[in-house]
């Protein structure tokens, strides 16, 4: 089956699949913005405790999905892999020192002689949260405006600035994705504690809070997309594989690809349902509203960065070494085998999505987290 | 370990390397071991509907918890740094390198977290078979990880199922199951399993020895350490033979390394398995000393030919036939290997230079020569000696793997004979009478760490300079840094590393203390 696509064919198939990985991962960030609101949403220790517990039963799809992010994108497109993970070092491992902690965090909290308190380790959740957040979405913007590394014939990267990555917050358009993933994130966190905490006062200040969070996603997420779509691309010849700079490429992709034009308005209009549930309704369907949106959204910004003929990673070092889906990818034979074990995705999915509802299947109370033997 | 350290950037990145596999070897092994023996108690309280088989279950349930979210965050960095320590490495082989990882997250890491959820919480939320069912499947997503790893690494060790491109200038997989059912992964994947399972279960034994001690939860302590006993008694026998599979496969694709686990710098026939020795020391490799290169050696005689090649008079080489080539028996020297191996990387080069000048007739020409059987038998396959500036670096640190390896099979062997003893203490109903039995097993525990740390050893200290065996050494895979950043990632490492394993032990050590409450005795 797979065996008889042309290797573009394999690259596109794979750039979908990294991408829906991608939208997935910050759907699941609503865990990470969630921590940052342990203390806003919970005043007393009960609160609190059903607020983690909740989170805490999900962190590790977080988690896991980050992984698999990872190992997808090596399998798939090694030659970023090297390049990006070997040069924005500094940006990297500040990233991988937020989720160290936060997988500790939730077992190691409430356990009696955990060595460093609770406070602690709930600190350890807000640095996961804030800072993960933005980060990740900083990084995620170096997709779009670039970044300093340079390749050589034989492929062998090269960072061109000592800062190893860390130039990248220099960029406002950077910034401004990095601050919209985190203010997204606390609004899911904000919609999850609505869909799954049975508790009035936790209720009342979720519906406040969402407000707070509603006005900077707003104001960062339109700037990020409003200089998106008027800002110059990367774009490459797939004949000579020469790179170039066109105007408006990321908004003539989404006239090239009326579907993923479809995805982002759709996305963006079931957020905006979302937060008009969340703030004037009294619904706990928000959560779902929010973030299938959230996925069609990440989905079609990933789709406008990597295809139609467009850099991916672009160099704003050397534009001719910037990373593309044709030059960076495995071989056909690889993306071949690979595509066989993205079959048993759906698979993956459903029993996810069984196991959840099973034990979701009512919200979390007081008097569970009474009960229950497993405390976060 | 500092010591050995030259501060290079090269070595600052293996020591960084080593660190996070070491933090993450240190908690790996007892999920490995402790979800399957969490299952067969499980399986006993879903069979006998026994309340106190449950509350055992819940008991050894709490510890693994603790125990497992460390090997997650340490996993999830090992998985990050080949990119951003190895960048060299991850291009040069990701086409490979990268679809077990791929296929580990996809189908290991999200069948454990997700059923790991209904482990935890599911008790009164699902029924007694699906919370059963759970717990089995996150035994088996835990094995199923790091059957996955191990492929990986064990293609580290004998590449195969790949051909080189001259265009992208990295290794291409041809054929996926080459890699997957390699002899070395499928062994590679058993023994190290089986060493998880052992330590999980001298764990086990050793924490209700503890309670025995005590004289609390006598009953609880009883039941824990027959099902423990029987799955250790039965992994030891599994890990011996898995063992001796891998002598055999050394001798073929890692000779180097099989003579500095054995001390045998000159090889001959019918030589014998060194059982306790002392190395002499040895300035570099001054001459033939015909194996005597030890101040004390005890060995079986002819049993290292008999494991490694079938016959008790094969002819095992040594270090220095390895180096300076035996054409007696078809061994080539390291200086030829070298030349051999610039050879092909001048090829390459030829053939980048063709390509930029537009000379296509030279560059098809130099092309076909990666795919003819002859340059790739004859010259490709030594593609890493290229790299080699001094014949000595292909000598792995001889002590180290000599002394890991012997201590690694001695305690391999004691543990048999602990869990015989365990069975025979369970069989005539006096565990409760032996204190020295349960003092013998709680300080079993940390020696079943020290000898899974020691397989490491030997595994990637002996097959030194190598990262791809005969195909890239260690030293080109690693990223274009500057020691100094790393030096200072490797501490913050070693900070927050410490800090939790500390925050673990004394975690796990209240809960222990606090024992499985009311239930169970």
């Amino acid at each position: 089956m797979f065996e008889n696509l042309s290797h573009l064919a394999l690259q596109q198939y794979w750039w979908v699949i990294i991408s829906l990985l991608a939208s997935f991962l910050v759907f699941l960030m609503f865990v990470q913005g969630g921590q940052t609101l342990i203390y806003r949403l919970g005043k007393a220790p009960v609160e609190k405790t059903m607020l983690v517990n909740a989170l805490g039963r999900k962190w590790e799809f977080t988690f896991t999905t980050l992984v698999t992010f990872g190992g997808a994108f090596f399998a798939s497109f090694p030659l970023f892999y090297a390049t990006s993970f070997g040069g924005a070092y500094w940006v990297w491992m500040a990233i991988l020192f937020c989720f160290i902690i936060q997988a500790i965090a939730y077992e190691f909290r409430s356990k009696p002689n955990n060595f460093l308190g609770q406070k602690t380790y709930d600190i350890f959740l807000f640095i996961n949260g804030a800072l993960g957040t933005i980060l990740i979405g900083t990084a995620v913007g170096t997709f779009f405006n670039g970044a300093m590394f340079s390749v050589n014939e034989l492929n062998s990267s090269q960072w061109e600035t000592s800062y190893r990555g860390l130039e990248a917050v220099l960029n406002l358009h950077n910034l401004a994705l990095g601050f919209t993933v985190f203010f997204l994130a606390r609004i899911l966190g904000i919609f999850y504690f609505i869909r799954n905490v049975e508790d009035e006062n936790i209720y009342t200040r979720s519906k406040k809070h969402l407000l707070y969070n509603t006005i900077p996603f707003l104001v960062f997420f339109l700037a990020f997309l409003i200089r998106l779509l008027l800002k110059d691309g990367f774009a490459y010849n797939p004949e000579t594989g020469e790179v170039s700079m066109v105007s408006f490429k990321y908004f003539n992709n989404l006239i090239s690809m009326p579907l993923v034009f479809i995805f982002l308005i759709s996305g963006v209009i079931l957020v905006l349902y979302a937060l008009y549930t969340g703030l004037f309704a009294r619904s706990i369907r928000g959560f779902y509203f929010a973030g299938t949106g959230t996925v069609l959204v990440v989905f079609s910004l990933f789709l406008i960065a990597g295809l139609n003929h467009t850099c991916y990673y672009p160099s704003i070092f050397d534009l001719q070494s910037s990373l593309n889906i044709e030059n960076s990818s495995s071989s056909h034979y690889t993306l071949t085998a690979m595509s066989y074990v993205s079959l048993i995705i759906p698979f993956v999915l459903a029993y996810i999505v069984y196991a959840w509802s099973a034990i979701n299947k009512k919200k979390i109370n007081a008097s569970e987290m009474e009960n229950e033997p497993h405390l976060y | 370990m500092i010591d050995a350290i030259d501060f290079s950037l090269v070595n600052w990145s293996r020591g960084q390397f080593a660190l996070t596999a070491f933090y993450h070897w240190f908690f790996v092994p007892l999920t490995l071991g402790i979800t399957f023996i969490i299952a067969i108690m499980e399986t006993i309280y879903v069979r006998t509907g026994d309340e106190g088989w449950k509350k055992i279950t819940k008991f050894w349930m709490t510890l693994f918890g603790i125990n497992f979210a460390i090997g997650i965050a340490t996993g999830l960095i090992m998985e990050f740094e080949f990119g951003t320590n190895w960048s060299n490495y991850s291009w040069f082989v990701g086409d490979i390198f990268g679809a077990p990882l791929a296929i580990e997250g996809i189908m290991a890491f999200f069948l454990e977290s997700t059923f790991i959820a209904v482990m935890f919480f599911g008790w009164n939320k699902v029924s007694k078979k699906f919370h059963l069912l759970s717990t089995w499947l996150v035994a088996t997503g835990a094995s199923l990880s790091a059957l996955w790893i191990l492929v990986a690494n064990a293609w580290m060790q004998y590449p195969v199922g790949m051909q080189f491109n001259p265009d992208t200038a990295r290794n291409e997989m041809v054929s996926f199951w080459d890699i997957l059912l390699s002899p070395v992964a499928v062994n590679k994947f058993l023994h190290t399993i089986s060493s998880g399972y052992i330590l999980a279960s001298i764990f086990v034994i050793g924490v209700s020895a503890w309670f025995l001690l005590q004289k609390r939860n006598i009953m609880f302590a009883r039941r824990s350490i027959v099902v423990a006993a029987i799955f250790g008694f039965l992994s030891s026998l599994h890990i011996i033979a898995t063992g001796d599979g891998s002598a055999r496969q050394l001798a073929k694709i890692q000779p180097m390394k099989l003579a500095a686990m054995e001390g045998l710098y000159k090889g001959y026939e019918g030589v014998g398995l060194v059982v306790i020795g002392v190395l002499a020391p040895r300035e570099e490799y001054p001459g033939i000393n015909d194996g005597k290169d030890f101040y004390l050696r005890i060995e079986i005689p002819k049993l290292l030919s008999y494991m490694s090649f079938g016959s008790s008079n094969a002819f095992v080489p040594g270090i220095l036939d390895l180096v300076d080539g035996n054409s007696e028996r078809g061994i080539l020297s390291a200086s030829e290997k070298i030349e051999r191996g610039k050879y092909a990387r001048d090829v390459l080069r030829e053939l980048k230079e063709a390509k930029e000048k537009g000379d296509m007739m030279r560059y098809e020409t130099l092309k076909a020569k990666f795919t003819d059987e002859n340059f790739k038998d004859e010259y490709f396959r030594y593609f890493g000696y290229g790299y080699i500036d001094d014949p000595g670096r292909l000598i792995p640190n001889v002590p180290l793997s000599f002394y890991s390896f012997r201590l690694m099979v001695s305690l391999g062997f004691y543990f048999l004979l602990f869990f015989i003893l365990t069975l025979i203490l369970v069989y005539t109903r006096t565990l409760e009478k032996r204190k020295w039995f349960q003092l013998l097993a709680l300080f079993t525990i940390p020696l079943a760490y020290l000898a899974t740390m020691l397989g490491w050893t030997v595994a990637e200290m002996g097959r030194q300079p190598w990262v791809i065996q005969d195909l890239m050494p260690t030293f080109s895979a690693v990223s274009n840094l500057d020691a100094a950043t790393v030096q200072v990632t490797f501490w913050l490492f070693v900070i927050i590393f410490t800090a939790l394993l500390i925050a673990e032990v004394k975690i796990m050590t209240k809960q222990i203390k606090i024992g499985p409450n009311e239930g169970g005795n």
